[in-house]
């Protein structure tokens, strides 16, 4: 029974139990499911593309962790990762030969740095100003698409500079090269907050700011960094959508990526109420939501009541994680519940 | 007056929660056209005797009689249609609408279902006119002053089927003028015959309002007095729950060893307030500290004492005056100030301002000390885990281990690890405000030794508690606050409880 219990206290437990599910349904009900082929030294299938596909969306869902640790929330993230396209789209330049305007790497670099700004907008509002998160984001989440479109003089932009198609189609040792940038994102981000003692503030300042102030915590800083460094993420997962497809659309790059990244962290284990966080279990979250995206592809259901479906296995997913909610169902299969 | 038959009459209320008795046959009673002042210190029972009356909470055992006639209103709404109203301390009113919309709000005139928006003005402004209070009715509330908007929440709940009115606080955040206002209005109420229950913590308003006074200790019933016939040092007594005679004895008891610290001044001081003050906190004051030294800010609640720990640890910025840390001129503007320089501060409010219920001991024990050192000079696990275990260790905190979430413990060991979180840090200067405050007598105990060790050790204390007693069993000297101001500082034989509280009652 304490090994159990220990098991069903870890925080991942419930976020890899949902997944497992929602993969074991796929080897019984997909058919191939797992099959991974190696084309031309590359792995292809179902399970590299769930995670290729989910990368742009894990980065986001990262820098949200964070934000949501403070018992805040970025719903501009889906609108950054227009203007970050944009941005990089304008820079590299459309040019049919793929002769790119301006270095790829130096635009890369100016994308990112322009989305850490726009997330630095977000601190600063929520940290100086004092405004409520989901309200100083919305303003960005509005007017980022504006500027997206600005950026681009309303227009799609195609690049064909094939180097920088690497980030979002290419392969390192057989595997999307997206992975990469989000493993060593999430590395970085691990050793960043658990190395130093970050981790420990974002965690106070989301549970109680007055009593972290008192205790020394600069809780302002700690909310504009956070903030930034979702900016930060956001541009990072801009360049990645980019690079997909290889077009910047202001309208579209991102789309509703935020909601998909909220619902990521919190399946991924970290409460809305800030505090305690996990970043592992927001990648999970990521992963979970684009298993689940495709499983719904690949099983034909129709595309119409498609969103429907996700929301219902959404919704199952969280009352499986939900305490209060198995210690009913427990309740009611007679169950001696352990707390 | 007591021949009469009381409107309200409430007989041996007893109310429990979960380890605590909050009112223990309580007896209560109101007559019509009296102002009758509930008194008591922190945790007395006078709010959940409101609530008892108000209907928020059921009384386990007693009976009230409105009228002769027994009631239990279950909800608010059910005390109101009795005619039992109460406004209370912080103005629950909406801002934005008008005067008028406030007052009849939920029970608007109506005429073809539409609002009778002629009628309703015209009526908000009789029902202020009775209170004598001629104002744009038509303007919104937060045009007017806090103490306007109190005497329209007042309006809101009066009408023709009043009886009793409840006003709990409602002097807190008004200032004297204001003050003198609401009493003209209250004195015409009760001269129209209304019975008013007036809660306050400000003795002096309670001595220019009240008629009768009742007086309740730990959820205990001391009395039920005439104002006049109560001096204001008796009145301070029995909320305290002490015989006059029994400070005599206690006074000077061994108070000459003490005293020494005073002559080196100069030389071991390591704080020196000048004149710093905040208007509408606190006014300005001086306070000097000595090494090992343990100052007590006597007073009772609501006099300012949190207000002077504030300001001193840079929570509230002060706009005037000056620390002086060891002699140095220190710009304290924010907790962080004050940690670097040295000090660190127990909320009385641990729960909301201290622990951080779901960290670990561990984590909660070295977060000052992380807050100190900042982001980059991380205190590794392994570290954190060998101070957190020393102070588990040295404190007494009962805990299976130093990684188990705060919330686990009892109340006296999450207010020890609060503590811990401040001797991790090394202070030189300790603010702890009500330290003994909602904890069980052992670790209440347990805690006055440990800051008499501490002081020993050559840390100065800053020692605020309700309780007289413990400031004057563990204080060198004591600061006596009375309506948010520094009105004296006793020292040697004058730190007994009888010359506080006479000091506080103004010398009677």
């Amino acid at each position: 029974m304490l090994s159990w219990k220990s098991l069903t206290n870890n925080k991942l437990i419930w976020p890899i139990v949902s997944l497992a599910i929602l993969l074991v349904f796929n080897l019984f009900f997909t058919p191939h499911f797992f099959a991974i082929q190696i084309m031309d030294g590359h792995l292809f299938g179902n399970v590299i593309d769930i995670i290729k596909n989910a990368a742009p969306k894990a980065i986001l869902a990262i820098g949200l962790t964070l934000v949501i640790a403070t018992h805040g929330i970025d719903i501009s993230v889906g609108s950054v990762v227009a203007i970050s396209a944009g941005v990089v789209a304008m820079l590299i330049g459309g040019d049919l030969q793929g002769i790119p305007k301006h270095p790829i790497f130096i635009s890369m670099v100016v994308a990112v740095l322009v989305c850490t700004l726009a997330g630095t907008w977000n601190g600063f509002l929520v940290s100086r100003i004092g405004m409520q998160p989901i309200i100083a984001t919305l303003i960005l989440f509005v007017a980022g698409r504006g500027i997206a479109m600005v950026t681009t003089n309303a227009m799609q932009v195609w690049l064909y500079a094939k180097p920088f198609a690497l980030l979002g189609q290419g392969y390192f040792l057989g595997l999307p090269f997206s992975i990469y940038i989000v493993a060593s994102l999430f590395i970085l981000t691990y050793i960043v907050t658990r190395g130093t003692a970050l981790g420990l503030f974002i965690e106070a300042v989301g549970l109680n700011p007055t009593a972290s102030r008192f205790a020394g915590i600069n809780a302002k800083n700690i909310l504009l960094s956070v903030y930034a460094f979702s900016g930060f993420c956001a541009g990072l997962s801009g360049l990645i959508v980019c690079s997909t497809v290889m077009n910047a659309d202001g309208n579209n790059a991102g789309l509703l990526f935020e909601l998909d990244a909220i619902l990521a962290v919190v399946l991924g284990g970290t409460s809305l109420n800030g505090g305690k966080f996990s970043l592992g279990g927001s990648i999970i979250g990521a992963l979970i939501i684009q298993t689940l995206t495709t499983t719904i592809y690949a099983f034909g259901v129709p595309p119409e009541i498609s969103q429907v479906v996700k929301a219902f296995v959404v919704y199952i997913i969280c009352l499986l994680q939900s305490d209060q909610f198995r210690r009913k169902v427990a309740g009611a299969f007679g169950r001696e519940v352990s707390v | 007056m007591s021949d009469r038959v009381p409107i309200l009459e409430m007989k041996r209320i007893s109310k429990f929660f979960p380890g605590v008795k909050a009112l223990s046959d309580v007896d209560f009673r109101l007559f019509k056209g009296e102002v009758h002042s509930v008194m008591g210190q922190n945790g007395a029972g006078k709010s959940t005797l409101v609530k008892v009356l108000t209907g928020v909470y059921k009384q386990d055992s007693g009976e009230m009689l409105l009228e002769g006639k027994p009631i239990r209103p279950d909800s608010p709404l059910a005390a109101q249609k009795l005619g039992i109203n109460a406004v209370y301390q912080e103005v629950n009113l909406c801002p934005n609408l008008s005067v008028a919309e406030n007052i009849f709000i939920g029970k608007q005139p109506m005429k073809n279902g539409m609002i009778d928006w002629p009628k309703l003005n015209r009526n908000a402004g009789e029902l202020l006119a009775r209170l004598n209070i001629y104002i744009d009715v038509s303007q919104i509330l937060a045009s007017y002053s806090i103490a306007v908007q109190q005497m329209v929440a007042i309006a809101r709940v009066l009408d023709s089927s009043s009886q009793i009115l409840i006003l709990d606080e409602p002097t807190s955040s008004l200032d004297e003028n204001e003050v003198a206002q609401l009493f003209k209005v209250i004195k015409k109420l009760r001269d129209d015959g209304l019975a008013i229950l007036f809660i306050t913590h400000f003795l002096d308003q309670t001595y220019q309002i009240a008629d009768r006074i009742t007086i309740l200790k730990n959820g205990v019933f001391v009395g039920e007095y005439r104002t006049s016939e109560l001096p204001k040092l008796d009145l301070i007594a029995k909320m305290l729950g002490k015989e006059l005679s029994e400070f005599s004895f206690a006074a000077g008891s061994d108070k000459s060893k003490k005293t020494s610290s005073a002559t080196s001044r100069e030389v071991d001081s390591i704080l020196k307030v000048r004149a710093l003050g905040l208007p509408g906190s606190i006014a300005p004051f001086d306070l000097t500290l000595d090494k090992g030294e343990i100052v007590g800010l006597a007073g009772l609640l609501g006099s300012g004492r949190t207000e002077m720990a504030r300001l001193i640890f840079g929570i509230d910025s002060a706009d005037q005056g000056e620390i002086l840390i060891k002699g140095k001129k220190t710009n304290i503007n924010s907790p962080r100030n004050a940690i670097m320089a040295g000090m660190g501060f127990c909320s009385e409010d641990r729960k909301s301002e201290g622990i951080f219920p779901d960290l670990t001991v561990r984590e909660n024990i070295v977060l000052a000390l992380q807050g100190r050192k900042g982001i980059f000079q991380n205190i590794s696990k392994k570290k954190q885990g060998e101070i957190a275990d020393e102070m588990v260790k040295s404190l007494g905190i009962k805990t299976p281990n130093a990684n188990i979430l705060t919330k686990q413990l009892s109340g006296g060991n999450q207010q020890k690890v609060l503590l811990a979180r401040w001797l991790a840090t090394n202070p030189i200067l300790l603010i702890l405000d009500e330290p003994t405050r909602g904890i069980d007598v052992g670790a209440k105990f347990e805690i006055m030794e440990l800051i008499l060790n501490l002081s020993k050790q050559g840390m100065g204390v800053i020692f605020i508690s309700s309780e007289f007693e413990e400031v004057v069993r563990c204080s060198t000297r004591v600061a006596v606050l009375k309506d948010k101001a520094k009105i004296a500082e006793l020292v040697g034989n004058e730190v007994n409880e009888n010359k506080i509280m006479q000091t506080i009652a103004g010398g009677e």
